[in-house]
């Protein structure tokens, strides 16, 4: 149920991110659309929910937010995932020398401050895009995942089984994708959830910061414009939905972990305490 | 024992393993041969060194001195050559399986990297021959969905798709339920006879190693103490530690209610193999110990019966 | 009498359903016997002897049944059916535990001796060094070992610590769940040896569960033999080694390859422990018997008096019959 919960929110986003422009076109608005009738305007017929100071209409910008956010997100996953099961795997697997230079490189972007790195890298990056941040907290972001992917493979590599493939002459490829990954399986999508959430997060922290460029839309810039004018004046449906809608994923990503380890360790599936007490009643 | 040039042997085998700190001496100097078509059973406690003995003859890590030697040559690492002749079937069913995959993938991977037809008939064929029929059920079940011994039979089939002259079974019965272990020992039995294995059967079960072998070897703290053919062993043990073991073992027969118990005294635990103790490793708890025997490790007495012991006991010097 | 179990019942309790891991066990437990139980694993040997002292976690339940502990002193008291604030005043006093695993039951960052206070001070014991060395002592442990941790100790004197620990408030029922199953042979028969003299010295009742049927024969005074949820033979230790009245019984007796009488072909048992999800309507035996017919797969048959002893199995229906 919670990990269903989880999922349906994840889709949601991800259906809004894709359809998103069409959407706002089918319902008539649009992010950079200037209402001048309805300026700064609580939710109501006209703009479900409500219009900034600039009358540019809260839905749309949501709407539009989405999409940026969801490919931050998804992007750094990807790169953060590929990189830190490249990285963590051959280094479990092969053990030795590849195993120490791997994991000195993991340890040094482990101790990496991000956070300043990324906004002296976005400093440098004209027009920071959803793009470049994205690739950034990708390619900062990997080094915990691999640590651990690292940790799962080498205990992996010396279990029985694998000790008897090897010995019917299996190969190391094969070895590597067709016996240990798919154990693995559970701690990459963690792992992958997990850089999204961070990377939105991140994303909207920079925008916050004021680095983000002019003229995208994502969660993190609705929530910047808003906090220079919205909280003087008391207008909660400008940084109210994207606060929600980060809180939600969050939330969403949380779920599905939960279900995740219940899956990978069935100790932590709990006793049906309903049918428990039905039964001895 | 047959004058034949053993199969697989380990020739005056040493292994230390060194952890940085402290040097574990977990086997000296010891032999071990197999026969094509026979049976040796290899048995101690926990400690003991009989599965770092098995490692050290499936080439899972290098020895410290003496030699492998397969067929009479001596083996300089393990190989796919090496691995099409020698097997090892773990203790644990439920580890020496991937669980995420079928049955049929671990021994048609076996069959097809050794060259052989890697078709379903073949596959289903090596199910069969282990008991697991009807073999195309079998064929298609995660291991999940098996008993243990059903899930040791497919650890034991994939070890014979390869077609390995020689068969190391690691406590292969130990976790498995009583009921059933007959059965895999039947089956190893079978397999010996049918395809002229030579097999090697560890256990800390003295009995069940009376029932399957041929010959036994005794080990106690990485020492090789008595070995000879399995009746001998058993009805006339030589070392002490042999008797120790056997006056241990349950035994129904000797049973005229419980006074068979109370008789233990105080025989104290196996040695640390840190700092094992100097001579002979079993002194500090055996009854008879001499000088001589915390002294020296005692040379090999044989008998007429064909077995034999390193024992300060039976060496008149 | 100690111990008078009546019906019990324990039920795994899931979504889907019920499973009933033990089923309508009785059986009754004499002062200062050792009782052991039998079984293949899955066979609720060890659901039973958690129920006894009401040690099952969820989703296992007791849903059936009474428990009837004897104490010295005071009424009989009904086990099943008490709160877990009544047992407190029993459990050490009056019964105690040991488990397979010491290593597991055994707090890994306290020291023995502060594992021993504990347990003795909620009873009332004022001089608990004394009373650690002496368990110690009892036990073959040296007591200056009380100042170690667990992981400082071999397996085999872990093991015995926990022995001394259950016995540290003098009970009158220890049950024993596989106690010996995670050592070696020869640290084995000094456990067992240990286990016996002191049930002469102290005089308590043993509840003994194990696969191995051939280490019962030694040590115990009677076996029950557990099937699928239910005891299906229970009777004097050597009577039932020597003439098994059950199928099951025989060839779980005939599992274990002779130590010194000739060898010979042995079988084991065929097939596989019955699926308690799913049991048959006749005999849960049944499927594997050597010896089934018609009536095993349509009855079940109940455990009744053969001789000496108690079996369910129809192969004594006729001779029943004939008696009566």
């Amino acid at each position: 149920m919670k990990v269903r919960i989880g999922i349906g929110i994840i889709v949601f986003f991800s259906v809004i991110a894709i359809i998103g422009p069409w959407l706002n076109d089918l319902m008539g608005i649009g992010p950079w659309k200037i209402d001048y009738d309805a300026i700064a305007e609580p939710p109501g017929a006209g703009h479900l929910l409500g219009t900034t100071s600039q009358g540019t209409d809260v839905l749309a910008q949501m709407i539009a937010g989405t999409r940026n956010s969801m490919v931050v997100g998804s992007v750094a996953g990807v790169i953060g995932v590929i990189l830190s099961v490249v990285v963590g795997v051959t280094a479990g697997f092969f053990g030795g020398k590849v195993d120490a230079v791997l994991s000195f490189v993991t340890n040094m972007f482990l101790v990496l401050p991000v956070l300043p790195l990324t906004l002296i890298v976005a400093g440098y990056v004209q027009d920071t895009g959803p793009i470049t941040i994205a690739l950034i907290i990708g390619l900062f972001g990997w080094a915990a995942g691999a640590r651990t992917l690292r940790a799962q493979t080498l205990s992996l590599r010396g279990r029985d089984f694998v000790m008897a493939m090897r010995m019917i002459g299996e190969s190391k490829p094969r070895m590597i994708f067709v016996e240990v990954l798919p154990h693995l399986a559970g701690w990459i999508s963690a792992m992958f959830l997990h850089l999204v959430l961070a990377a939105i997060l991140a994303e909207a922290g920079l925008a916050f910061l004021g680095v983000s460029s002019a003229d995208t839309i994502s969660w993190g810039t609705v929530i910047d414009q808003a906090r220079q004018v919205a909280l003087l004046n008391g207008m909660w449906w400008w940084f109210v939905p994207p606060g929600l809608c980060i809180a939600l994923l969050g939330t969403a990503t949380g779920l599905v972990n939960f279900g995740i380890d219940e899956v990978m360790n069935p100790r932590l599936r709990t006793a049906d305490i309903k049918a428990m007490r039905k039964a001895l009643a | 024992m047959p004058e034949e040039t053993p199969v697989l042997a380990a020739e005056d085998v040493t292994k230390h393993f060194d952890t940085g700190r402290q040097t574990v001496r977990a086997l000296e100097n010891v032999t071990l041969r197999l026969y094509r078509g026979r049976i040796a059973a290899l048995v101690g406690e926990s400690g003991s060194g009989k599965t770092t003995l098995a490692r050290l003859l499936a080439q899972f890590y290098p020895v410290t001195s003496g030699e492998i030697r397969l067929r009479g040559e001596v083996v300089s690492g393990p190989d796919k050559d090496f691995y099409g002749e020698v097997q090892l079937v773990f203790q644990d069913p439920f580890a020496s399986l991937n669980s995420l995959r079928k049955v049929e993938h671990n021994v048609r991977r076996a069959l097809k990297l050794h060259g052989h037809a890697a078709d379903d008939a073949a596959v289903h064929e090596l199910l069969a021959k282990v008991n697991l029929t009807p073999a195309a059920d079998f064929a298609r079940k995660l291991p999940h969905e098996l008993s243990g011994g059903q899930r040791q039979r497919v650890a034991i089939a994939r070890a014979l798709a390869v077609r390995p002259s020689v068969l190391l079974g690691d406590e292969p019965i130990s976790m498995l339920d009583v009921s059933i272990r007959l059965d895999v020992l039947n089956l190893l039995a079978r397999l010996r006879e049918e395809e002229g294995l030579a097999l090697l059967y560890i256990t800390h079960d003295i009995a069940s190693a009376r029932y399957l072998s041929d010959d036994i070897y005794v080990m106690y703290a990485g020492q090789m103490v008595e070995g000879g053919p399995a009746e001998s062993v058993i009805q006339e043990p030589k070392h002490p530690y042999t008797r120790l073991l056997l006056d241990s073992s349950p035994d129904p027969e000797r049973a005229g209610g419980s006074s068979a118990f109370t008789a233990t005294a105080k025989l104290g635990e196996p040695p640390s193999l840190v700092d094992p103790p100097p001579g002979c490793r079993f002194h500090p708890r055996c009854p008879f110990a001499k000088e001589q025997c915390k002294t020296s490790f005692p040379p090999r007495t044989e008998f007429a019966d064909g077995s034999w012991t390193n024992c300060w006991l039976h060496n008149e010097s | 009498m100690i111990l008078d179990v009546k019906g019990l019942n324990v039920d795994y309790i899931t979504a889907k359903g019920a499973v009933r891991a033990v089923n309508d066990v009785s059986f009754q437990l004499r002062r200062g016997e050792i009782l052991g139980v039998a079984g293949e694993s899955g066979c609720g040997k060890s659901t039973l002897i958690m129920a006894l002292i009401r040690l099952l976690r969820p989703p296992a339940a007791i849903t059936g049944g009474q428990v009837w502990l004897h104490p010295r002193e005071g009424e009989p008291v009904d086990i099943a059916s008490r709160t877990d604030r009544e047992l407190r005043r029993l459990r050490w006093r009056s019964m105690a535990v040991v488990l397979q695993s010491a290593m597991d039951a055994l707090n890994p960052v306290a020291r023995l001796s502060a594992q021993f206070a504990d347990v003795l001070k909620e009873h009332g014991y004022k001089n608990t060094e004394e009373r650690t060395a002496e368990l110690l002592e009892m036990v073959g442990i040296s007591p200056d070992r009380a100042r170690s941790y667990p992981h400082e100790m071999s397996g085999g004197m872990r093991q015995r610590a926990m022995i001394a620990l259950a016995l540290a408030c003098d009970p009158e029922l220890v049950v024993m769940d596989e106690p010996t199953t995670a050592v070696d042979v020869v640290m084995q028969r000094q456990i067992l040896a240990q286990i016996l003299e002191l049930r002469e010295r102290l005089g308590f009742s043993v509840v003994f569960v194990t696969h191995d049927l051939s280490l019962l024969v030694e040590l115990a005074d009677r076996i029950a033999i557990m099937y699928g949820g239910r005891i299906v033979e229970l009777g004097d230790a050597a009577e039932i080694y020597r003439a098994p009245r059950h199928p099951y019984t025989k060839g779980l007796r005939d599992s274990f390859p002779p130590l010194h009488a000739p060898v010979t072909r042995l079988n084991g048992i065929p097939g596989t422990p019955p699926d308690l999800r799913n049991l048959p309507i006749g005999c849960a035996f049944e499927p594997r018997c050597p010896r089934r017919f018609a009536d095993c797969a349509e009855r079940r048959p109940e455990l009744l008096t053969v001789g000496d002893a108690l079996a369910a199995c129809h192969l004594h229906d006729r001779e029943r019959t004939a008696h009566a």
